[in-house]
């Protein structure tokens, strides 16, 4: 399927539907797809489980859909952070469910869903509270645990640009886990600075490639 | 240190009145650190270590959420969004940086591909096992980042604490009471107050900083062995 061109980012986030799980790109601010997020707080789906490394901060992006009361669940890292209050405060009400996972394995079980990994046997975590109830396995003397992958029904990105097939790069540190979310959600949308043409980006250079990405939207803001 | 050094009385001479800081902490450690090695270092006081390694220690800094040979921390216009350490702390990139997604990083970790990474923490056993990211408390939020592959991952795992908590209480233990960020996966802790190996001997103290192996020994519920 070719990539479409959204001019709007509430174009882009059309058709999410109610109970979807959802993966949202970035580390901190770094790669977070901002206008998708607030573009699907207006859309309005609820019931979301979402996959992110963090919780949300402050009072925008990821946060503010917290604060909808549109997530029913998280699948994060590290949700705890100096300005995670938003998700500190529905937590502690218990008005949200928290998976906690390590941070490689949140990304391996992403890349295990975009690979066709059945699951994978992971040493992290081994012997602690977040492997328990998890079957473990001895491997030449080391105790792995047996980790499933993590699909999406959308993933939202962010990207530095597209071209107009939607091949992507990323800049420095923002790329994080937009590369592994593009492979493993039915859904890819990405949010990116600027659209250029095709041929432009070299092909030596792209980072995802156009097959993962399924809607592209250029930055209002950009 | 030498076994042998008369021992001082404990009572004259409390113990937690380090003639270390967290500086010189991090100091000791970066001269620990190996020509060329790749290094982590983690969140919080670890990343001081930072500050004393020479420039020509060929050192490259790895952060796991993409880039390899990161620089010091951005000042005023060099503050680019895009670019922060796992702290989320804006950062500089070195001449040689990479970057990479973060399936990428965290194999490069557990893979063994990092020489050494310096983790903070809230209790050590004597068997190696670490317990960093978790109080246990009920109303405690849990967050575990990437402290578990870090510390199963590194070829040498360091520890950079404060031997004894606010309240006295020693860090180095038979036994964690904190829930395990992973097991037996210490090899060196350096403290204020001395810097002990794990081997499957023991707690061996390599070197003691402003008090005795005696002074500690009375002080710590674990056998210790001279270096």
């Amino acid at each position: 399927m070719t990539v479409k061109l959204c001019a709007h980012a509430d174009e882009a986030v059309a058709g999410i539907k109610d109970g979807s799980t959802v993966l949202v790109g970035g580390f901190g601010m770094a790669g977070m797809p901002v206008e998708l997020i607030d573009a699907l707080i207006r859309q309005g789906a609820t019931d979301l489980t979402v996959v992110s490394n963090n919780a949300g901060n402050g009072d925008t992006g990821l946060a503010a859909l917290l604060a909808k009361g549109r997530v029913r669940k998280v699948v994060c890292s590290f949700p705890r952070q100096s300005d995670s209050y938003v998700f500190d405060g529905l937590y502690r009400a218990g008005r949200i469910e928290l998976e906690v996972v390590p941070q490689g394995s949140l990304a391996e079980r992403m890349r295990a869903a975009g690979a066709g990994i059945g699951a994978f046997f992971c040493p992290t975590g081994a012997g602690t509270l977040l492997a328990e109830g998890k079957e473990t396995r001895v491997i030449d003397g080391r105790t792995y645990v047996l980790e499933y992958p993590i699909r999406g029904d959308v993933a939202l990105i962010g990207a530095h640009r597209a071209d107009r097939m939607g091949n992507l790069v990323y800049r420095k540190t923002a790329r994080n886990f937009g590369p592994v979310m593009a492979t493993a959600a039915t859904t890819v949308i990405a949010q990116v600075r600027e659209v250029v043409d095709t041929g432009v980006l070299d092909p030596e250079s792209v980072v995802t490639p156009s097959i993962y990405v399924d809607r592209v939207v250029q930055e209002a803001t950009a | 240190m030498n076994p042998d050094r008369p021992t001082m009385d404990a009572e004259r001479r409390p113990l937690g009145k380090s003639p270390l800081d967290k500086h010189d902490i991090a100091a000791r450690i970066a001269r620990d650190i190996p020509h060329g090695a790749f290094v982590n270092l983690g969140i919080g006081q670890p990343t001081l270590v930072a500050d004393h390694l020479s420039a020509d220690s060929g050192v490259v800094l790895h952060t796991e959420n993409g880039m390899l040979n990161m620089g010091p921390a951005a000042q005023g216009d060099a503050i680019d969004p895009d670019l922060t350490n796992a702290g989320k702390i804006p950062v500089t990139e070195l001449p040689g940086a990479a970057y990479f997604h973060h399936a990428d990083s965290f194999a490069m970790m557990r893979g063994g591909h990092l020489d050494v990474c310096v983790l903070g923490a809230f209790q050590v056993s004597a068997d190696g096992d670490l317990a960093n990211w978790h109080t246990g408390a009920p109303d405690a939020i849990p967050a575990v980042g990437g402290a578990m592959d870090l510390a199963i991952g590194a070829k040498k795992v360091f520890v950079m604490m404060t031997l004894f908590t606010k309240t006295g209480a020693p860090k180095l233990v038979p036994q964690c009471t904190y829930p395990l960020t992973g097991t037996g996966c210490v090899d060196r802790v350096y403290t204020d107050l001395a810097v002990f190996d794990l081997t499957p001997q023991g707690v061996v103290v390599r070197e003691t900083f402003g008090a005795t192996i005696d002074d500690l020994a009375g002080r710590l519920d674990l056998p210790l062995l001279p270096a």
